[in-house]
């Protein structure tokens, strides 16, 4: 019989990348207390990620949004049993180090937050903690990949409960992919190039015909429709902020959100999970807004 | 040529994906199985790793417990990967108090008993029946704290059991479905051909 090495390895990228895999099919819901964490974990959400504040009030109170406080995150570890998330402002690499020492399971490098650096996004490799990173097109989905995140949202704009903009990057990322898919070796030059993203990882897609890293859906999304729409359209899970915790019954339509993006090809169950669950979050349309936040970051 | 298996994936969340990528590479036939009538046909069940309280509602709201039950009890072959293995426990440590069990494999099971995300841990392990290690990937993985008398362990790692058999029911704390190796997929498939020659569909 063989002898096996005694020296266990953290932090790896396959056992980052093993924990997104395990969050596919499922539903990360914003949450700002442990009660709403309880209320996430009993609909059946498959993390949270934990943050002072959702969206749509970062965005109505303005200011400058920030990591947030450990105490509130450490009540929502407490609270629930499922993996905990929570975000750091792109480019700062100390707020991502006090989450890993907070044992967060997942740190999201987001653009909801004020982005700290104009230039540089964190170096994803220097941590323990897998990252999730947003992306508008394929070219950023690859370099936030390149820095070592474990993970890929799209960036839709958050706090509004319109998916327009989720929908747009979803179709801009599947769609180049299919592209590289049919693509001669010659041309995937060109294409590394044009994406501004290493050219091994554009031979990766063309090899495999997916994105080396799950890739889930992100911003605006409110309803068990808008939800089933981004699993059909190619994402393997979704995230949903403001569009629970806004709405008149967030139990009810947590659940519902949860259903709709497992059984999300089955009509007959989407009618059913969409029926009697209270009105959704108003929501604003995209003139409406004066602050993209998937223009931060690059 | 031998006929293919046909091999369900409960498809509610989680790892699904990469089993059937698994169990393909294996020349198996795979269905993935969200609703009841999924369940006709096939020849053995694979759940997945995920969140087992995500699982477990969802197996509840779709009415499929009782009847992935009544198949465990019936010999049925199923094998059960990290979130998959809570799922076949008779006891759950950690665990919600609503979280719902198949009760199919006697043994104790601790919920991310080897910590969160950051304990994680690749490892190569011993497995009795190969002649090298498998590498195995552990993610915010559950502990197996005691077994019955009929569960047989085929890989331990420390002083913990990590891969388990009982009659036709396979289970393990890691996820082979994230490695190329397929080994442990096959053994799953042996237990499946041998069922179904006594069981034929």
């Amino acid at each position: 019989m063989a002898t096996s090495s005694t020296r266990s390895v953290t932090g790896s990228f396959p056992v980052k990348r093993g924990l997104a895999e395990m969050l596919k099919g499922g539903v990360i819901m914003d949450v700002v207390t442990p009660e709403q964490a309880k209320i996430a974990e009993d609909a059946g959400a498959c993390a949270v990620m934990a943050l002072e504040r959702v969206p749509a009030d970062i965005r109505r109170d303005g200011g400058v949004a920030r990591m947030s406080d450990p105490e509130m995150i450490q009540g929502i570890q407490a609270a629930v049993t499922i993996p905990v998330m929570a975000k750091a402002r792109i480019g700062h690499f100390v707020e991502a180090q006090i989450l890993q020492a907070l044992g967060v399971d997942f740190i999201d490098e987001s653009e909801v937050l004020t982005p700290a650096d104009e230039a540089h996004h964190i170096d994803k490799f220097k941590f323990t903690t897998p990252f999730v990173c947003g992306a508008t097109n394929l070219g950023e989905a690859l370099r936030r990949i390149s820095e070592g995140a474990a993970m890929i949202r799209s960036k839709g704009e958050a706090g509004t409960g319109n998916v327009v903009e989720a929908v747009r990057h979803l179709r801009s990322i599947l769609g180049d992919i299919k592209k590289i898919g049919t693509a001669d070796s010659a041309e995937l030059f060109e294409w590394a190039k044009r994406l501004q993203a290493p050219l091994s990882l554009v031979q990766e897609i063309a090899e495999t015909g997916q994105l080396p890293v799950p890739l889930f859906c992100a911003g605006g999304l409110a309803t068990p429709a808008d939800a089933a729409f981004a699993m059909q359209l190619g994402a393997s899970s979704v995230f949903v902020g403001s569009g629970i915790f806004k709405s008149d019954n967030p139990a009810l339509r947590a659940k519902a959100i949860v259903e709709a993006t497992t059984h999300f090809m089955d009509a007959d169950v989407l009618a059913r999970v969409s029926t009697g669950i209270g009105a959704p979050m108003t929501g604003i349309g995209m003139d409406e807004i004066n602050q993209r936040y998937a223009e931060r970051g690059w | 040529m031998k006929p293919k298996l046909h091999i369900g994936v409960l498809a509610l969340q989680g790892a699904f994906g990469a089993h059937t990528e698994a169990l393909r590479k294996c020349g198996a036939e795979v269905r993935l199985v969200r609703a009841q009538e999924d369940l006709s046909g096939l020849q053995g069940l694979v759940i997945p790793g995920g969140e087992s309280t995500t699982m477990s509602n969802l197996l509840v709201a779709s009415g499929l417990s009782e009847v992935l039950k009544r198949l465990c009890q019936d010999g049925f072959p199923v094998f059960g990967t990290c979130a998959g293995m809570i799922m076949l426990a008779e006891t759950i440590l950690d665990g919600r108090a609503d979280q719902v069990s198949l009760c199919a494999l006697d043994i104790e099971i601790r919920r991310n008993g080897y910590g969160r995300q950051n304990d994680s841990f690749e490892q190569d392990i011993i497995v009795h029946s190969f002649d090298t290690p498998f590498h195995a990937l552990f993610i915010r993985a559950p502990v197996i704290e005691a077994i019955g008398s009929d569960v047989e362990v085929l890989a331990s790692w420390g002083d913990r059991p990590v891969l388990v058999r009982t009659a036709n029911i396979l289970a393990c704390s890691f996820h082979p479905e994230l490695v190329s190796d397929l080994r442990i997929h096959k053994i799953f498939l042996s237990i499946v051909e041998n069922f179904s020659v006594t069981n034929p569909r």
